[in-house]
């Protein structure tokens, strides 16, 4: 069937801020989505509050809204755009949630929207827990024994009296198994399953046989409306069933299953498809016994997910295009297969090498979180490494998960006893993999380790590969065989020559092999590649075939989605590629994250899909053999190899090695701002505990403490004594010497602001400049920030400008520079400058309308910004405010404190836009998941003394709007002094009734709340604010965000009153 | 216990020439000495055994595409057939240590116990585009290095394929009963699957495997409701008597028939049609084929050279009904006399996707709709 005829304006809804379990893989498959519908000769209309995505750029869809993802905005935005369809399967659950809404409320059909890809029965049948039970076993497909229960009494009947424990907890309609877990005891189950109930939306939970220790399997189907079905991938997790999907180590294909299992599976999920009537992609996840051929049935999703976008990376195959392309009608054979050109889309890819998916967690910035994995996901992004064999793939993918390894060595490890190894070996967390690995070191046998772990022997087998090739390698001769076999295990030279002591008797470069989907059979030209070692390298044929005669430049990309670190670096990738090519060079991305647009085969000439370091990347460059590289736009992933080019004689393009150094060594950036005349907060540095307590001292508290060359401000923290001072050394320095020393800076409470800045060399664009919401002390990403300045003179501003100028200018800066400002009292400081893109390019560049990373990439090749027709200086602000309001996942991670300070902790973000502060400011919070409505009565403050003048003026607003302001002792006491009356309520350690008790009320809307000192999980004000966070309870830790709500609140703005903006109209 | 990565502890080395005298240089994996065939390559990621086993690979040098095989061992239920078939066998890695409940043994051992010449650390993916780029190559794999070369090389380029189908067929006839027996249904054994007649059975068919020479005369005993021919190796064409005996059947008798893969090419030839040679054959678990009929598209298990020549069917003896979605090449034949039909794939599948398993039920329902004529 062809397109269908009743299609004409499809409305595409996103899937929102970056938060833990659903990443940037939304925005690889939006961006598929859009270009496919639009290829289609088909009006889009797009919806997504994430403004860091490259599917919300002007040019993806005839209307694109950058607007809060709820219902009621999504209303109105149908009766202004009047779409015929509404493609929902493509925004993860996000998008689907809000699609099924609307459907259920009858709104769709009023409005004569149909659904494409997916109905409502289809998505309830999947994904609401009784229905899919029914489902499957109204087609015979097995199911694990579970009940779904509204209530805990009734779960704990079922678990004591039906299936026995242990059980596993899945509450319904939540993100990545929010609120779930595994149950050992009935004491368990009544946490677990009460925090549960409270998360699900609908207050229901699954009670579920828990099978952990099975295998987990998994299968991306895709299907037509004509029920042609195919599967696309398999994927087996190396950690059994109980840890989640999205926090297991993954291979595809799967590995340990004989043919008879595999069909048997495969066989399953098309019938699965085929019942719910799925039209598109869909994810079907089994647990098989590894003793038999039982299984069942975990999980489906009717719709793309982060597997699936796993999935097309690992087999070349497009997934999230080939669904749009059925969803508006047709059929797998009439979809060309655009890695062949000569193929179609109905067929199952054939793989000829290894793929395995490594995940990303945030442990590192939330060191008290608890790092147990279960059936709540916890990583905030992945990996994805390709290779001829499985321990190939796996330590490819353990040196891009940039942890600093270049082997499954775990530095920590080695000072625990053999004993302490084989009981670590009990703990199910992120970093069991590298204890598996040594505990193999310590003689611990492949069967107790299975016992222990239950990760199957094929993967335990093939880990103890790798020990022995390491003491293989340190044992005799370097030979040429040895040598070899070293090379296609995945271990790199550099530890070759460490663990041997000699030097390889013959160096073998990396070959690339092609990712085209059918094992060879066909002739591809699909650009995407991968290395390997052996004689034919496919990519230096590829280019000598293809030689086109233009320059070529390597883009590196900026590797896994972390905190700090996130999708806007992968925005500026893909702009920088597409300006390159624009200009008529060759563009090639190296990058490793595989829910990325950057990672897109036909994104750029050439995509290698390989670990960014040094020795990795010189098998590109040496096939390639560039003119230029660029690293200014993969974050500090890219910057990071900045040394290695130039030793290596590469031209990087933009701002020098030595300059990057000046803006990042402490001595040399000093000196340049004394030349130049700017102040910047008093600053020491320190290499030991002993010189940091003391120039700390020295300085006077508060301090900042952070490391060198740093993004996201990892381990910053604000010390206010000397014990603070003492604990954040003890904790950076726990993994051995420092390399670089850590900055200790007097801290400045005064008024953040952030500009980027484009540069050439002689002349400077600033876009825009950005005010901070909240003072500093917020990281700020973590900081509502505000374009243009909503409350800076004149003369500040002229200030920043000329800074900026400045620094731009001794710094040589070429292409982009990123600086953070602080105005205190009257005077402006800089607090850093990063000679590199930043997280607010994107928002920038869209609100702004001046393509950022598209000028600075031309300035790197020689453009000037007067040649590209543009005046230098500050471009005079638009019509509009936009405010960029930062998105947290405190809910996944057990443990972590969600004080907000130096170091950032936000995993994503979404923007507001209007034409007055305070609508965009309250898009912004809506779109951030902020209730801006009264749901309970009360508003709770428990601060700590610094805070607490600040806090009664806040207090005094949300009691103004109609709250009853309920305080703890201290906080009480001080309100009630100066005639602000408050409610006394406990602490959660004292006597109940306390914080919790009123929590259990649903009474609580907002808590205020700060601590002098934060992060430990014993600390009662951390406990409390896990207690609300547990509970959905907005939280709010900085005067400045309260007070920006409280404002909002007052300001009386409804969704009536705030526009819809098109941001092509601006 | 050591991978086969760590070929320079263990590893005896064997070589792999082709017929224009290209030198791979890999691994012994299996049985010592020499072997010569057709090197020809499957796209399969699971399912080796079964490849393995398959009678259809007779007299061919089989490549597996997927670089890691035996990771889930062999076992005693798997095979297709009484033993290996194929000539030799052409891996990138093997798996010392299997890890599946039914493993009894490894890949290794299973090919030495069957005297099956193979090797390991083959850059796989250079052989298979070769193949694709020149066609089918004979080849030879040694653990030897000649003492002649342009002896070998001779040798190799002389090899042919021959009485492939009397080679691999049984002589005499084998009995497969239905636990719920409702048909009989001959079989004719051109090199046929296990899993044909495991369908069949499944399908309430008792099944007697005949001897690929059977004629008419010698198959009524069993008093047949349907007929299967079944697949097989080789080049169809050189199979004159069997060519007889089939048309035979298809012009006096009016027994439901279902041929597959060899089976169907012989029928093409039967009634007038052509086969011919693909450059390198379809082979592998992921072939897309078009049912004309129900405008559906199914992904097929294929092992075959040769093919049916699309316009070679006379329009008065049948037509296509099945088409290959990739290439457009012919996939079935639907003919004019009644219930008779044949594909060029494989839906007993044994290793692959089950998707075509339907095509038994149509048999089925041939059967009891002739039947019921009666």
């Amino acid at each position: 069937m062809p397109l269908r005829s009743d299609i004409h304006k499809v409305l595409v809804i996103g899937s929102g801020p970056i938060v833990i379990g659903q990443a940037a893989e939304f925005d690889y498959a939006g961006n598929q989505v859009c270009r496919t519908l639009r290829e289609e000769g088909l009006e889009v209309v797009l919806i997504n509050s994430n403004p860091a995505t490259i599917m919300t750029d002007k040019t993806m869809a005839d209307k694109v809204y950058i607007e809060p993802l709820i219902v009621p905005v999504l209303k109105k935005i149908i009766k202004i755009e009047k779409p015929d369809s509404i493609l929902p399967t493509m925004g993860g659950q996000t998008g689907l949630t809000l699609a099924m809404q609307l459907a259920k409320e009858g709104f769709l059909e009023e409005q004569g929207v149909k659904l494409l890809g997916a109905d409502p029965v289809t998505i309830d049948k999947a994904e609401d827990r009784q229905m899919f039970k029914d489902m499957l076993e109204s087609i015979g497909e097995p199911v694990i024994p579970s009940k779904v229960v509204t209530d805990i009494d009734s779960a704990l009947e079922f678990a004591d009296n039906e299936i026995g424990y242990p059980v596993i907890v899945r509450p319904a309609f939540t993100l990545g198994g929010t609120g779930g877990g595994i149950c050992e005891t009935r004491k368990e189950l009544e946490i677990i399953g009460s925090a549960g109930l409270r998360q699900s939306p609908i207050t229901q939970i699954l009670v579920e046989k828990c099978v952990s220790g099975w295998k987990e399997i998994e299968f991306e189907v895709m299907r037509d409306a004509k029920n042609n079905c195919i599967t696309v991938c398999s994927m087996e997790n190396l950690d059994p069933v109980g840890v989640h999907t999205g926090d297991s180590i993954v291979i595809a294909p799967a590995v340990t299953l004989a043919d008879k299992e595999y069909q048997m599976l495969r066989t399953s999920a098309i019938k699965i498809i085929q019942e719910l009537g799925v039209e598109g992609g869909c994810n079907c996840q089994f647990a098989l016994n590894p003793d038999s051929f039982e299984y069942a049935v975990i999980e489906v999703n009717p719709r793309v997910s982060r597997s699936s976008a796993l999935a097309s990376k690992a087999t070349g195959y497009p997934i999230a295009k080939v669904a749009s392309r059925i969803a508006i009608g047709y059929s797998l054979d009439e979809i060309k297969n655009a890695v062949t050109g000569k193929t179609f889309a109905c067929f199952e890819p054939a793989l000829d090498y290894v793929v395995v998916k490594f995940p990303k967690w945030p442990f590192d910035k939330f060191v008290y979180a608890k790092r147990t994995l279960g059936t709540q996901m916890k990583a905030t992004g992945e990996v994805m490494a390709i290779g001829s064999f499985f321990e190939q793939a796996l330590m490819k993918a353990v040196r891009s998960i940039e942890l600093g390894l270049e082997t499954l060595n775990l530095p920590k490890l080695k000072a625990l006893s053999d004993e302490e190894v084989h009981d670590k070996l009990y703990d199910c967390d992120d970093e069991r993999i590298f204890v598996v690995y040594e505990a193999f070191k310590r003689g611990i046998d492949l069967e107790t380790i299975f016992d222990i772990t239950k990760i199957d022997r094929w993967f335990l087998s093939k880990i103890n590969n790798l020990v022995y090739m390491e003491w293989f390698l340190g044992d005799g001769e370097l030979t040429e065989e040895k040598y070899k076999d070293a090379k296609d295990l995945g271990f790199l030279d550099s530890t070759i020559i460490e663990l041997s002591g000699q030097k390889p008797p013959k160096r073998i470069p990396a070959a690339f092999k092609m990712v085209d989907t059918c094992a060879a059979e066909f002739e591809a030209e699909t650009p995407y590649f991968y290395a390997t070692y052996d004689e034919e390298n496919e990519a230096a044929e590829f280019i000598k075939e293809h030689s086109t005669g233009k320059k070529k430049v390597i883009v590196f990309g900026s590797g896994p989605i972390r905190i700090g670190q996130g999708i806007e670096f992968d925005y500026c990738s893909v702009h920088c590629v597409k300006a390159l090519k624009d200009a008529g060079y060759e563009a090639i991305i190296v990058n490793n994250n595989p829910e990325t647009v950057s990672t897109d085969f036909d994104i750029s000439d050439r995509l290698y899909f390989e670990p960014l370091t040094p020795e990795d990347v010189d098998g590109v460059l040496e096939t390639e053999k560039p003119w230029g590289a660029i690293v200014q736009f993969g974050g500090q992933t890219a910057i990071k190899l900045t040394k290695h080019l130039t030793e290596k004689g590469i031209n990087i393009l933009g701002t020098s090695a030595d300059d990057i150094d000046a803006a990042e060594d402490r001595e040399r950036f000093n000196e340049l701002l004394d030349k130049c005349g700017i102040p910047q907060p008093e600053g020491k540095t320190a290499f030991t505990t002993d010189v940091a307590v003391r120039e700390a001292n020295e300085l006077g508290y508060p301090v900042l403490l952070r490391p060198s060359y740093v993004l996201g401000g990892q381990n910053m923290i604000i010390a206010y004594s000397e014990k603070d001072v003492v604990e954040y050394m003890g904790i950076i320095t726990r993994n051995g010497e420092l390399e670089n020393p850590v900055l200790i800076d007097k801290y400045l409470m005064g008024q953040e602001i952030e500009v980027d800045a484009v540069c050439d060399g002689e002349n400077f664009l600033i876009p825009g400049i950005m005010e901070h919401i909240e003072r500093a002390g917020v990281h700020s990403g973590d900081s509502i920030s505000v374009y243009p300045p909503y409350a800076l003179s004149q003369s500040v501003i002229d200030k920043i400008v000329e800074f900026t100028g400045m620094l731009a200018k001794e710094l040589h800066v070429l292409g982009l520079v990123n600086i953070q400002y602080v105005y205190y009292q009257n005077t402006l400081y800089v607090i850093e400058v990063n000679p590199r893109s930043s997280r607010t390019v994107p928002y920038i560049s869209k609100v702004t309308n001046v393509p950022i990373v598209d000028l600075a990439t031309k300035i790197l090749l020689g453009e000037t910004l007067e040649s590209m027709g543009y005046k230098p200086g500050l471009v005079p602000s638009g019509d509009y405010f936009a405010v960029k309001v930062p998105v947290f996942s405190f809910p996944k991670l057990t443990d972590a404190d969600s004080q907000l300070g130096p170091e950032m902790k936000s995993t994503g973000e979404v923007l507001g836009i209007d034409k007055d502060l305070e609508s965009a400011l309250f898009k912004g919070l809506l779109g951030a998941g902020y209730e801006l409505h009264k749901v309970g009565n009360i508003v709770l403050f428990t601060v700590k003394d610094a805070d607490k003048a600040d806090a009664l003026t806040v207090a005094r607003k949300f009691e103004q709007f109609g709250y009853e302001i309920y305080a703890t002792k201290g906080t009480c006491s001080y309100f009630n002094e100066h005639g602000m009356h408050a409610h006394h309520i406990n602490k959660i350690d004292e006597p109940e009734p306390n914080t919790d008790t009123i929590f259990d009320t649903g009474e609580v809307d907002f808590v205020i709340s700060t601590s002098k000192i934060g992060r430990d999980p014993a600390m009662a004000s951390v406990q409390m604010r896990r207690k609300a966070i547990e509970r959905s309870i907005a939280t709010l830790t900085s005067m400045d965000t309260a007070n920006a709500l409280a404002n909002c609140l007052l300001s009386g703005k409804t969704l009536d009153s705030v526009n819809m903006v098109d941001i092509n109209t601006i | 216990m050591t991978s086969s990565k760590m070929a320079y502890r263990e590893g005896k080395k064997a070589w792999l020439i082709l017929a224009d005298g290209t030198v791979f240089n890999g691994f012994s994996l299996g049985a010592m000495g020499t072997t010569i065939g057709e090197v020809v390559f499957t796209t399969g990621m699971t399912g080796y055994q079964e490849t393995l086993t398959d009678p259809s690979y007779f007299g061919q040098i089989v490549t597996q595409t997927f670089p890691l095989i035996g990771n889930y061992g062999v076992n005693t239920v798997d095979p297709e057939s009484s033993r290996i078939w194929l000539r030799g066998y052409i891996i990138r890695e093997w798996c010392y240590e299997p890890s599946n409940f039914r493993s009894q043994s490894t890949l290794g051992e299973y090919l030495s116990n069957n005297d099956i010449v193979g090797i390991y650390d083959i850059d796989t993916r250079a052989l298979t585009k070769k193949i694709r780029e020149h066609g089918v190559m004979n080849g030879a794999i040694t653990t030897k290095w000649p003492d002649d070369m342009d002896e070998l090389l001779e040798k190799i380029n002389a090899f042919t394929i021959k009485d492939a189908v009397k080679s691999v067929s049984w002589d005499a006839p084998h009995y497969f009963p239905s636990k719920d027996p409702k048909y009989n249904v001959v079989l004719f054994d051109f090199g046929f699957k296990r899993n044909i007649a495991r369908s069949l059975n499944n399908r309430g068919c008792n099944v007697t495997v005949v001897p690929y020479d059977s004629t008419l005369a010698d198959i009524k005993k069993y008093e047949p409701d349907g007929i299967m021919l079944s697949n097989g190796p080789g080049d169809p064409a050189e199979n004159t008597e069997v060519i007889a005996n089939i048309k035979e059947i298809y012009e006096k008798s009016d027994i439901p028939i279902l041929g597959i893969c060899l089976g169907h090419q012989l029928m093409a030839l039967a009634t007038g049609g052509r086969t011919a040679k693909l450059k390198y054959g379809h082979r592998g678990a992921n072939q897309p084929v078009v049912d004309k009929k129900i405008d559906r598209v199914f992904v097929t298990t294929q092992n075959h050279g040769y093919y049916v020549v699309n316009d070679s069917v006379p329009e008065e003896v049948g037509k296509i009904s099945h088409y290959n979605a990739n290439d457009g090449s012919c996939e079935g034949v639907e003919y004019n006399r009644p219930y008779t039909f044949t594909v060029q794939f494989h839906p007993e599948a044994a290793a692959g996707p089950q998707d075509t398993q339907y095509l038994f039920d149509r048999f089925i329902d041939n059967i009891e709709a002739h039947k019921n004529e009666k």
